[in-house]
């Protein structure tokens, strides 16, 4: 059984079709990218794989784990084992950055039947997670995502990623606004994450990112369809072509 | 039809955990407001001459302002007339008129402070608070007194203290909150009928805090208690206030009067978790409170810090200020109220800068979510004298949902050109963005508004002592259950 599939997805935010039939099939242990032009639906996918209410499903089907994705709201869709590493990671004020995780952890173990963590068995794993992701301690106790560079932002998300062990992780532009070394840092990261009962969705614009994180697949979504799909080796082609010609055929559509 | 009634009181009772009713037999006067029910508490409480002129001359004034221009008016809330006629203005568990220890407590009575959590029980010394608890109108418990006595702190209630130190009430009593203050300062001085009263010596830092908790019983009756705490020299002192009431579906009237005097270099710190009973989702039912808290720092570096959490009550309306009249004295005020449902809160601070280099803190959270109405108003004032004064204030105003308000008034007015001043303010809803974070992290949709909002308050929060803090955060996720989705 395919860990995600995704069957003849059509998807609206604010009464405007976005996503026109996406059809994917993910298994546990596989690395999927998708990638495409600004604009194409990517975000829009994993805001309707998280279950984000303002993104209305008009059809299709989404199994996960054989359950029915498209019953259950955000908390579950994540305790069930869904994962998103947000574009842009949203600021909390006043709520500490380790005391929102652990939080965040004991709700997955309790939907889940296990006992929750206390201080004493989250800290130190915590904060040997933050040094291998060479975030400064000082990120601990401040409020999540308050005052953080973009740079910090994404690491925490990945931080996240890796305390809470999901089955699916959905990294969305990781890359964006990271420099070369970030980058190397967040795909280690990621690549320590690997196993054969995860799968990964990488969400990314430019090619770079795949030279870190190895994908088993590569999909091309335009205008809210898969228009192609191949192995590793089509992110290079469309590094070397680009997606000009789609974007420059999604650029004629628009109005002038 | 009246098991749809039925099951709104239920689910309303299952929010408000404090709502029960102790069946206990009560000494009550007749209702009604006039110059014989003033001399009848006055005798009930066999006050000495001097309060009971104090009171009349209070109920003179509260007449004349009845007449001449009734409540006040400017507040952003509405609430229909109220019958002062219809009230029953002192009612008081039967017992003996003195008690010298817990054993001669009624057991109904301890077993409702029990179930409110209160320790009022010394034996079990569950923290390091020592209690005042009133019910209805009168002071049933007053705990730690001989262990307080040795240091020569005076704690007991207001009833004791004009018994036992007429001349300290004598020397304080309205010096702060007149009776010609306000309608309900002045209605307040007329009917009082308990209170706490705490008195610190020169020097000495109040070893433990102490706490009145207030508890309204019973039914068409207004709860018209008055504090008066004085920080001798070099005194310290922290004070916590607790309140709940029974739910009942027509509105009770609480209108308390608080004042506060700290000398030279003296700091009293005053902290409230107000949980009145709130009413229904209707509406119907309540608390008012109508509340008059004032604390002058009469002496050099002197500091009165008001922390307040507001979930409870229909309406309150209170602004507990600070007068800032000794040289370099510090006022805070320290705030977060929660309107949910159909509440409505018109609460702030004065601060009134009189001495030199007077520093005030206003940090001011407002939470509104259902139906609910919250209006900040807060007044700086710095007067000609005061040399070198300056204020921050910071009033941020957060919306649940699009159906509730946020009010803001802040009133400045300066008279010395040295003074700093520095305002800030916001308002925000609370994020679809960030409620959607935390979801998809696996927190539930409950816990993900109390925590937004718990960090919202953080800042108040941290000002209080520890045991409240906790209790103030529970509260507010309670207060807010079925507010989100
Ligand atoms: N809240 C919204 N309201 C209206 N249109 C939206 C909203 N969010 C996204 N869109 C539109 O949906 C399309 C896809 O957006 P998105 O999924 O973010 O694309 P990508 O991530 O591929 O850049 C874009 O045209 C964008 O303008
Ligand atoms: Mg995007």
């Amino acid at each position: 059984m395919a860990l995600l599939e995704i069957q003849d997805l059509h998807a609206s935010v604010d009464g405007h079709e976005i996503l026109k039939g996406v059809n994917l099939t993910i298994n546990a242990g596989e690395v999927h990218s998708i990638m495409g032009p600004n604009g194409s639906g990517k975000s829009t996918l994993a805001a309707v794989l998280a279950r984000r209410d303002a993104y209305q499903v008009t059809g299709g089907r989404i199994l996960f784990n054989g359950k029915d994705l498209l019953e259950m709201d955000p908390e579950e869709a994540a305790c069930e084992g869904v994962f998103l590493a947000f574009q842009y990671p949203v600021e909390i004020p006043g709520i500490g950055n380790a005391y929102f995780l652990r939080s965040a952890m004991n709700a997955v173990r309790k939907y889940r039947g296990e006992d929750e963590l206390d201080a004493m068995d989250f800290l130190p794993l915590y904060k040997e997670r933050m040094k291998l992701l060479e975030m400064d301690d000082k990120l601990m106790n401040r409020s999540v995502n308050e005052g953080f560079s973009g740079g910090e932002k994404k690491r925490n998300e990945i931080l996240q990623l890796s305390m809470l062990e999901p089955k699916l992780a959905i990294l969305d532009e990781t890359d964006s606004g990271l420099d070369i070394d970030a980058l190397r840092i967040v795909a280690q990261g990621v690549n320590a994450m690997r196993s054969p009962d995860r799968a990964f969705l990488v969400i990314t614009h430019y090619q770079r990112l795949l030279d870190y994180i190895k994908p088993d697949f590569v999909h091309v979504l335009v205008d809210g369809k898969i228009e192609r799909s191949g192995g590793p080796e089509l992110a290079l082609e469309l590094e070397e072509k680009g997606y000009v010609r789609a974007e420059a055929e999604v650029q004629q559509a628009l109005p002038a | 039809m009246s098991s749809s009634v039925d099951t709104i009181r239920d689910l309303a009772a299952q929010d408000y955990k404090w709502g029960f009713v102790t069946e206990i037999d009560e000494d009550r006067v007749p209702k009604g407001l006039n110059e014989d029910i003033v001399r009848l508490i006055s005798a009930r409480k066999g006050e000495p001459e001097f309060m009971l002129e104090w009171r009349l001359n209070a109920l003179r004034h509260w007449f004349q302002m009845e007449r001449e221009q009734g409540e006040p008016k400017w507040a952003n809330v509405t609430f229909p007339p109220i019958d002062y006629q219809n009230i029953v203005y002192y009612s008081a568990p039967k017992q003996k008129p003195s008690l010298d220890s817990l054993n001669q407590v009624d057991p109904e009575l301890l077993k409702t402070y029990a179930k409110l959590g209160i320790p009022i029980d010394e034996q079990k010394r569950l923290s390091n608070v020592a209690v005042d608890a009133v019910f209805d109108s009168v002071s049933v418990a007053t705990t730690f007194k001989d262990k307080l006595g040795e240091m020569g702190v005076i704690f007991c209630s207001f009833s004791e203290a004009v018994q036992k130190h007429p001349d300290l009430i004598k020397k304080y009593l309205g010096t702060v909150v007149p009776h010609t203050d306000n309608f309900y300062a002045a209605l307040n001085a007329a009917v009082f009928t308990d209170g706490s009263f705490v008195y610190v010596p020169k020097g000495v830092r109040c070893p433990m805090e102490l706490s009145t908790y207030f508890r309204i019983n019973a039914a068409e009756t207004g709860q018209f208690e008055r504090t008066l705490i004085v920080a001798d020299e070099g005194a310290s002192v922290s004070y916590l206030e607790g309140c709940t009431a029974p739910i009942r579906d027509t509105n009770q009237l609480h209108a308390a009067v608080v004042e506060l005097i700290a000398l030279d270099d003296a700091q009293i710190k005053y902290s409230t978790v107000q949980n009145w009973y709130p009413g229904d989702k209707e509406g119907r039912g309540g608390i008012y409170n109508f509340v008059t808290k004032r604390g002058k720092c009469l002496g050099r570096n002197s500091k009165i810090s008001w922390t307040q959490v507001e979930t409870g009550s229909a309406i309150t309306w209170k602004y507990p200020s600070c007068i800032l009249q000794g040289d370099n004295s510090v006022g805070e005020f320290y705030s977060v109220a929660l309107t949910n449902n159909r509440q409505q809160a018109d609460t702030g601070t004065k601060m009134i800068h009189i001495g030199k280099n007077t520093r005030s803190t206003i940090v001011s959270k407002g939470i509104s979510a259902g139906f609910g109405q919250n209006t900040y108003r807060g007044q700086v004032k710095i007067l000609k004298g005061a040399t070198g004064a300056r204020n921050y204030t910071q009033c941020d105003s957060l919306l649940i949902g699009d159906k509730c308000g946020a009010h803001t008034f802040p009133y400045i007015d300066v008279r010395n050109g040295s003074a700093r001043m520095e305002h800030e303010a916001s308002t925000s809803k609370i994020g679809e963005d960030q409620l959607f974070y935390l979801r998809q992290r696996g927190i539930k949709t409950e816990d993900a508004v109390s925590m937004i909002v718990n960090g919202f308050c953080k800042t108040v929060f941290k000002e209080l002592p520890m045991e409240f803090a906790v209790e103030a955060q529970k509260l507010l996720g309670v207060s807010l259950e079925g507010s989100v989705g």
